[in-house]
């Protein structure tokens, strides 16, 4: 049982909201098909079911982020790292930060 | 793919296609390019630069306003025009203006962000209040008329807010912090309401010029994602909060519309821009002449400006009076609205933070 995965979550502009206005969650997560890697799909479904407290319209369109919902993997873009298919880590850093609030 | 290595290899370990030499942090949307921090840093602030330059947005010596909401786009002007101020010598006195509606929990938690900018920044602050200027504070108006047309109240009392709050602080002119996706969404909701005298002016990157306090909108061709990437890498304090009175869903929908296909194809947004401001208007069209209120002065193309109007209707309980959407250039939708002043109004909504107006 040592694949569980520790991750930092973050999530801003407007996005925490949705999660019990909690900004920095640090998770653990057992990949649920044991020896396989985790992508970021895993974890987006994961979050959509563990930490999106409502509106996940907000947060999820599809099977990925919506649309003007930025992503960054250890502060990289996630756009350069193969967005849905970007493996995690142990102690990857993952944020989303909505770009959908306030001007 | 399965890696013999314990650690998979990560896509993330491209250079900078710019310097070739640090690591790449972001994919820049205008271009597609990979390219570091600093590199990026170095694009975004030397566009914005150009953009200054090359339509003569401020002259030296003058004095501007930032329109600061404490929202991104703001935050991230403030910070960036006072960076070129120094750097180029463009010769400028910085101010921030803030408008505080009244909004408890929004707009107040907001403005602490100004005031902190205001430090952060060494620029002096001006904030005007719908309650000293008008009388009624946004939550005192939706306690009248409720969640309908309330973004029409706010949208119309902050236009006129700015400029006077730019009296005030005797500025030569106000920069808004609209940027290059506000600027294709509003192309797109123009077309969408057959609104044509806004149509042929929303893509002016100065605007009013003919008015008390010209506007411009040094962010027109910088993408949001790049704004928001600035931000967050720089750290720069900003707030990120939902206006708690109810968002215009048109406006909602033509926004994510553009997203989408920002999604498939990014450059579109520069693109719906473009063909904003090459549509030619025939000449044909009639467009509404401007004129002064005659109640308060301020520019109306009617007797009275749609503040007036408006706040005629607050202050006699009749709440509704200037809402009817009539626009006076085609015939069918001529509507009388209440009262005898027969007021032509235009519908006039704000993006869904309500801090932005055409």
């Amino acid at each position: 049982m040592d694949m569980t995965l520790i991750l930092d979550f973050k999530c801003s502009g407007g996005l925490e909201l949705l999660c019990n206005s909690v900004k920095i969650h640090n998770v653990s997560i057992d990949p649920e098909n044991g020896v396989g890697k985790f992508i970021m799909k895993d974890l987006l479904s994961w979050v959509r079911s563990n930490l999106i407290k409502e509106r996940p319209e907000m947060f999820m369109k599809g099977d990925t982020v919506r649309p003007g919902v930025l992503v960054l993997v250890n502060d990289c873009d996630w756009e350069l790292s193969g967005q849905l298919d970007t493996t995690l880590e142990e102690k990857d850093v993952v944020v989303f930060i909505s770009t959908l609030h306030g001007g | 793919m399965e890696e013999a290595a314990p650690k998979p290899k990560r896509a993330v370990s491209s250079l900078c296609c710019l310097c070739n030499n640090r690591k790449a942090a972001l994919k820049r949307p205008k271009t597609l390019q990979q390219i570091c921090r600093e590199c990026f840093y170095e694009v975004f602030e030397e566009e914005i630069h150009q953009v200054i330059v090359k339509n003569q947005l401020f002259r030296p010596g003058e004095r501007i306003a930032v329109g600061a909401s404490g929202g991104k786009d703001s935050t991230v002007l403030a910070y960036v025009l006072s960076e070129l101020n120094q750097r180029h010598n463009y010769g400028l006195d910085l101010f921030l203006l803030s408008v505080d509606e009244g909004i408890t929990g929004y707009r107040d938690d907001s403005l602490e962000t100004v005031k902190r900018n205001e430090i952060q920044y060494g620029l002096p602050l001006q904030i005007v209040s719908y309650k000293d200027l008008y009388g009624w504070t946004m939550d005192e108006i939706v306690k009248m008329i409720g969640l309908k047309n309330n973004c029409t109240f706010c949208g119309v009392f902050r236009r006129q807010a700015l400029d006077r709050g730019a009296a005030l602080l005797k500025v030569d002119k106000l920069a808004t912090g609209h940027n290059a996706d506000d600027m294709a969404e509003t192309v797109l909701l123009n077309i969408l309401r057959g609104d044509i005298a806004r149509l042929s002016r929303c893509t002016a990157i100065i605007t009013g010029e003919d008015g008390p306090i010209p506007r411009c909108k040094p962010f027109k061709y910088t993408y949001e994602k790049e704004i928001v990437m600035y931000a967050y890498f720089k750290k720069l304090d900003y707030f990120s909060t939902e206006c708690i009175y109810s968002p215009n869903a048109y406006r909602g929908f033509a926004r994510e519309f553009i997203k989408d296909l920002e999604r498939i194809r990014p450059r579109a947004i520069l693109d719906i821009i473009k063909s904003g401001e090459d549509f030619r208007i025939s000449t044909s069209t009639k467009m509404p002449e401007q004129g002064t209120c005659e109640r308060c002065g301020y520019i109306s193309s009617q007797k009275w400006c749609k503040a007036c109007v408006l706040l005629e209707g607050l202050n006699r309980g009749l709440p509704k009076l200037g809402i009817g959407r009539s626009r006076g250039l085609d015939s069918e939708g001529k509507r009388e609205t209440i009262g005898s002043n027969n007021v032509h109004t235009r519908s006039i909504e704000s993006k869904q933070c309500g801090s932005l107006d055409f």
